[in-house]
């Protein structure tokens, strides 16, 4: 029996990724980072801001930045709907920049929650750590 | 009787309409291709979605305190019609069709009495609506600029709608779209997304026990905006298709239209000149006759 389980990733205008055979995600739930591994159990939880980490069955990984979405793993099936995605390799070192000054400019404001402060400063922590390679 | 230049002009201006609807069917019909694709393209993204809400929904036991998005304000007052069109003409019976749908659950909502509230997004439903409902319209949205339905726009409305709920403008939202079924149908649809119309609750997942991470509610309460967000740009994508797909059906109906047209002026041009040609000759024999 092979130890991998299916990978969806789509978001709104198509379906972004779609891997029958992957051996481990890193996924960076709300609560903290998660690694799936292949029977974990039925589970839902969001997203905030950082990287998803795609293990390959040939020891290959590939990395993309996330800014929100939503995992289902249901029968070895992981599915990851997200509306902003980007593979790390072909980010735009400008986009990245931009971001993080709207990220930044957005923790300066005084009249937002603690739960979107907590998002803001785990992306702001992702895009600095982006930039610095 | 029209003069042979007067029949030539109809002709020639005939058939450089013609070309006009030819071109505007081809561009329809490349136009489709790729809004039928993201069409499809878009489809998983929202069954997945619908899919996880519905999971989520059934797992919840605890029903009085979930989210709003979701069982609605408890009222049944003012109701929320988002009508979404194209922005340009030109296309069949495509705006017609939404309008006369939504009009008539108009009247449904003004015959029991309730207030009626309506936000136009594409600016042709604005100006067939903003004759007979104009106070009743709030706003009015239309993406000109944008070429291909993207959600960046679905999300504006989403939160445009999401923003007015959480006022307590409304506490029903209805949207109206045509679905696309193939070129030549399209079936305009009315569906509700505030509350959340559980039609398939029976459906096949219940067996499944999901974990969550973190509680119920604060997911749903996540997810819900998200999901009226993913619910407009389906019907945005769904309507983007029916717009090309209803305008290379009109224009391929007007292109046939123009060539009968074509044809017809043909005929009567032809006539008219052999009856011009046959009146000159009896002239010439009769006037030599009578020498």
């Amino acid at each position: 029996m092979s130890n991998g389980f299916k990978l969806e990733i789509v978001n709104p205008e198509r379906s972004f990724l779609s891997k029958e055979e992957v051996l481990e995600v890193m996924v960076p739930a709300y609560e903290g980072n998660m690694g799936i591994l292949k029977d974990h159990i039925s589970i839902i939880s969001f997203l905030k801001p950082g990287l998803v980490k795609v293990f390959n069955s040939g020891s290959s990984e590939e990395t993309y930045y996330v800014e929100d979405g939503i995992i289902e793993f249901k029968n070895n099936c992981l599915s990851i709907l997200t509306s902003n995605i980007f593979d790390i390799k072909k980010i735009d070192k400008n986009f990245v920049k931009d971001a993080l000054a709207n990220a930044e400019k957005d923790t300066q404001s005084s009249d937002i929650s603690d739960q979107k402060k907590y998002l803001l400063d785990q992306k702001i922590e992702v895009l600095k750590s982006l930039t610095l390679n | 009787m029209a003069s042979l230049d007067d029949l030539k002009k109809r002709i020639s201006s005939v058939k450089s309409t013609q070309k006009i609807t030819k071109a505007m069917k081809m561009v329809a019909a490349s136009k489709l291709r790729r809004a039928q694709e993201s069409a499809e393209k878009g489809r998983p993204y929202s069954d997945k979605m619908n899919n996880i809400i519905l999971n989520l929904s059934n797992s919840i036991s605890d029903k009085e305190n979930s989210p709003k998005l979701l069982v609605g304000s408890g009222e049944d007052k003012v109701h929320l019609c988002i009508v979404m069109t194209s922005d340009r003409g030109l296309c069949g019976g495509f705006n017609t069709n939404i309008i006369k749908k939504a009009k008539s659950y108009f009247q449904k909502i003004a015959d029991s009495g309730k207030i009626l509230k309506i936000i136009t997004v594409g600016s042709k439903g604005y100006d067939q609506l903003k004759r007979t409902y104009k106070e009743n319209i709030i706003e009015k949205i239309s993406f000109k600029e944008s070429k291909y339905a993207n959600y960046f726009d679905a999300d504006k409305v989403g939160k445009i709608i999401i923003d007015k709920f959480e006022k307590k403008e409304f506490d029903i939202c209805t949207i109206f779209y045509n679905q696309f079924k193939n070129v030549i149908t399209q079936i305009p649809q009315e569906q509700q997304i505030i509350p959340l119309k559980s039609n398939e609750t029976e459906g096949n997942s219940l067996e499944d026990n999901y974990e969550f991470e973190p509680e119920e509610d604060e997911i749903l309460g996540n997810l819900l905006p998200k999901n009226v967000s993913t619910q407009i740009f389906k019907a945005m994508l769904e309507n983007s298709a029916s717009e090309q797909g209803s305008r290379m059906s009109a224009m391929d109906n007007a292109t046939r239209n123009a060539g009968e047209m074509v044809d017809k002026l043909t005929i009567q041009y032809n006539r008219s000149r052999q009856a011009a040609i046959t009146k000159e000759l009896i002239e010439i024999i009769s006037g030599a006759e009578s020498l």
